[in-house]
């Protein structure tokens, strides 16, 4: 196994909470069996901020909520061979998605900031403005799952995943040896 | 261009008025779409107040009567003009210049589709099929119909009408003197180009009935199957055997509902036959009152019609006069029958026996779970035969000459004669009577269609075929229809048919089941994406699949054809498919507008992206 030249990887948090990047760290001791097996490129697990090579597989936790996100997968797509969303954020938009409820308004983006920022119950902003600096990416006009901006190789599903589910997918796709999820792993009632 | 407003005042009326008009229907709650037909022609919208008075007056409750008000596109909860136009948005009409009449009325009324001008004088809507395919583009006009429209045509409608002249004065001057018959047929060309020996040809009067009243009830029943006579309204169901099952229910009341709420777009045989043969249909449900035992029956008229209630309500009353209906028909000691015309509203589902029982009830015309079957348990609970049009006429023609007449015209298992209501391109569209069997090749060059790429049987619920089978035979072992034959030329985008017939069941699905409701959307949205160029291989794969789960999920007859159009297409013109999916080369989803996704952003932080506008830094 260890002669093998090691696989790439990379990961990125688009709109997510970050649990699914924790859940990969769950994997606790088999961390170091994967590591003989890849390197990790770009991810916030090594504050690399850009490719520095063409990687075998990419992760990616959260949905496209603002341009940046869009940016930063398309980026994944051209870079990896396999792309993986990982967790119900990045496959199906997940909590951040509930803001796409907001359909029987004509300026829905509007009235969900205003509610979030200004005329919500327990808001406390006391500029009673909607952040605006230059910085920030502009947000979409709704939360899009990855599945929607870019083609999609793999989902691995769970909110997050648990530390088995990512292993034994990851390890799997890294030795030609994944055929799917066992079904119990992906039960959650 | 006056933009109009999506509601204009709510006209005032005291809630004496409304209650006088639930009175009039009995204050019955069953009676719940007629009554809001009523209100809304009178006070031209079911207000606030009117759900809340009919609600209390026939003991319903308030988000009820809204359920029923809402669930039909003939009612509005907002105000509509007091001249409604409603355009016919068929595919036919769609290539026999519909663009350009629309805008000519948007020109004239100085409104945009959808909209109510502001002094409350016109509304402009679009409807689906309204059953004029063979006369298009054609047009409601509060309860008259035009036909043939044209941009000059629009123009001088449209100066009459602003001239303060009535919809009826568009079809004559002494619209009010002619004969409801006259009436229908200034209005609408019956366009009957080959007439068959069972229903257009010379029909005698009550023939059939008088030999019915010789025989016991079950010798009718088996005439009717013995002719091998099947239901003609798409299904194709043995009508003896139908009968059969309510007569054997064991029941204190029964009913005979006749279905002419034919909406399956390029279907008007229906059309024909309530204008030029409304006593041989009445004549037809009498026969099969005897058979059943049942004294009560509803015509169920579908509301892009309402132009002919006027000659069905006179014939109707013609026929009581004359001893044809009412008790003890032509004398006969317990022979009783009588009818009621139910108005539809607009609703293409209520086609379904179900959805049409329900409508019928007062409810929203939602399809019900079968079993049981309306035959043992339908109308408020009691054996209902619910047959077509044409299915009664039959009957009636069966019971004159005789089970082994019409036994011996057609082919295979398809017996008698078939109408067929032919539109699209060709050279003389119109209704067609002719012995089931015959193939589309033969078909075609009758009716001056010889250069058809394409045609569509039985509607989108049907089958689209193909040049390469045109030697298929229409019968009901081969190709089924409910009537309607729908021809395009080479010149026509499949998938332009495609999109406009599943967003035809988008706007007609009743929402009661998920896979349909929302299934129907996304098949939308698909083709769509062929439509423009963006679609990939996965994207035909996905059409499939989507389909297979709303034909398994769906429980009535409008989600398990809905995918045909999609899949029969598919089949039969899989180049047009395979042309156009192309896999992505870099693999990010060509169908992810970022442009249209940060617009609302840009505008609501007033500054540009920075990473996809280009002329950012200016």
């Amino acid at each position: 196994m260890s002669d093998l030249p090691k696989a790439r990887i990379a990961t990125a948090s688009l709109a997510g909470c970050f649990g699914c990047h924790m859940a990969i760290l769950d994997i606790d001791e088999r961390l170091i069996e994967l590591m003989k097996l890849v390197e990790v490129d770009r991810s916030p697990l090594t504050d690399i901020k850009r490719f520095t090579k063409r990687c075998d597989i990419g992760i990616i936790e959260g949905g496209c909520c603002n341009e940046e996100n869009v940016h930063v997968l398309r980026d994944f797509r051209r870079h990896c061979d396999v792309l993986i969303a990982i967790g119900q954020c990045a496959i199906m938009g997940g909590l951040p998605a509930m803001r796409n409820a907001i359909m029987h308004s004509d300026d829905p983006l509007r009235e969900c900031l205003e509610e979030a920022y200004i005329s919500g119950k327990y808001i406390r902003n006391t500029t009673h403005s909607i952040p605006n600096d230059p910085a920030l990416p502009l947000l979409l006009d709704e939360v899009y799952p990855c599945s929607e901006v870019v083609e999609i190789d793999y989902n691995i599903p769970g909110c997050a995943p648990t530390g088995d589910v990512i292993y034994d997918t990851l390890s799997g796709l890294l030795t030609g040896r994944f055929h799917g999820f066992e079904r119990e792993e992906i039960r959650f009632d | 261009m006056d933009e109009g407003l999506p509601a204009c005042e709510v006209p005032l009326v005291s809630d004496a008025e409304i209650m006088a008009v639930c009175e009039g229907y009995g204050n019955d709650p069953h009676r719940m779409l007629d009554i809001l037909r009523d209100l809304q022609d009178r006070f031209r919208c079911i207000s606030p107040q009117i759900l809340t008075v009919v609600a209390k007056q026939t003991g319903s409750t308030r988000v009820a009567v809204e359920g029923v008000a809402t669930f039909y596109s003939f009612l509005s909860l907002t105000p509509k003009g007091r001249v409604t136009i409603r355009l016919c948005d068929d595919i036919v009409d769609r290539f026999s210049g519909l663009a350009e009449v629309t805008e000519a009325f948007e020109t004239e009324l100085g409104i945009k589709l959808g909209h109510t001008s502001r002094d409350g004088a016109f509304s402009l809507d679009y409807t689906p099929c309204i059953g004029l395919c063979d006369q298009a583009p054609a047009a409601m006009i509060n309860d008259i119909v035009v036909t043939n429209l044209t941009v000059e045509k629009v123009r001088g409608i449209m100066a009459a009408l602003k001239s303060g002249k009535s919809p009826e004065a568009l079809i004559s001057e002494r619209f009010g003197e002619l004969k409801p018959h006259e009436r229908a047929t200034r209005m609408v060309d019956n366009n009957i180009r080959h007439a068959g020996p069972v229903l257009l040809g010379p029909v005698p009067e009550d023939a059939g009935l008088r030999k019915a009243l010789d025989l016991a009830p079950a010798d009718i029943v088996d005439a009717v199957e013995a002719s091998g006579l099947r239901g003609c309204g798409g299904a194709g169901f043995v009508t003896g055997r139908k009968w059969r099952f309510a007569a054997q229910e064991p029941a204190e009341r029964r009913f005979i509902f006749c279905n002419a709420d034919e909406g399956e777009p390029g279907t008007f045989k229906d059309r024909v036959l309530l204008t030029e043969r409304p006593h041989l249909l009445i004549e037809g449900m009498t026969i099969a009152a005897k058979a059943v035992g049942a004294k009560e029956g509803v015509l169920y008229l579908r509301g892009e019609y309402v132009y002919l209630r006027e000659l069905l309500q006179s014939v109707i009353e013609e026929r009581r006069e004359r001893g044809l209906l009412g008790p003890a028909i032509l004398g006969v000691e317990g022979f009783d029958f009588d009818l009621r015309i139910q108005m539809g509203a607009g609703a293409y589902i209520c086609g379904e026996e179900g959805a049409l029982i329900s409508s019928c009830e007062g409810l929203p015309g939602e399809p019900k779970t079968r079993p049981p079957f309306p035959v043992t348990k339908g109308y408020l609970g009691f054996p209902t035969v619910v047959n077509n049009v044409e299915t009664f006429c039959n009957v009636a023609r069966i019971l004159d000459r005789g089970a082994e007449w019409f036994h011996a015209l057609g082919a295979g298992g398809s017996h008698g004669t078939k109408l067929f209501s032919v539109s699209g391109d060709c050279l003389n569209p119109g209704v067609y009577e002719l012995a089931y069997g015959m193939t589309m090749r033969d078909f075609l060059s009758l009716v001056g269609g010889e250069e058809a790429a394409a045609v569509q049987v039985g509607g989108p619920s049907g089958t689209m075929i193909a040049r390469d089978s045109f030697h298929r035979r229409l019968s009901f072992d081969d190709l089924t229809t409910g009537g309607a034959i729908t021809i395009f030329g080479p010149e026509r985008n499949i998938l332009e048919i495609v999109e406009y017939y599943i967003s035809f069941f988008v706007h007609e699905s009743c929402g009661y089941c998920t896979p349909c409701r929302v299934g129907n959307v996304f098949l939308q949205r698909a083709i769509g994406k062929f439509r423009k160029g963006l679609a990939n291989p996965k994207d035909i794969e996905y059409l499939k699949d989507l389909s297979a789960t709303i034909i398994e999920t769906s429980r009535c007859g409008l989600g398990t054809t809905s995918p045909r159009p999609i899949l029969e297409t598919m089949e039969n013109f899989p180049l047009v498919y395979s042309a156009l999916a192309k896999p992505s080369k870099d693999r990010i989803r060509a169908t992810f507008d970022i442009q249209a996704a940060i617009d609302d952003a840009r505008k609501l932080a007033k500054r540009r992206s920075y990473i996809f506008d280009r002329d950012f830094g200016q």
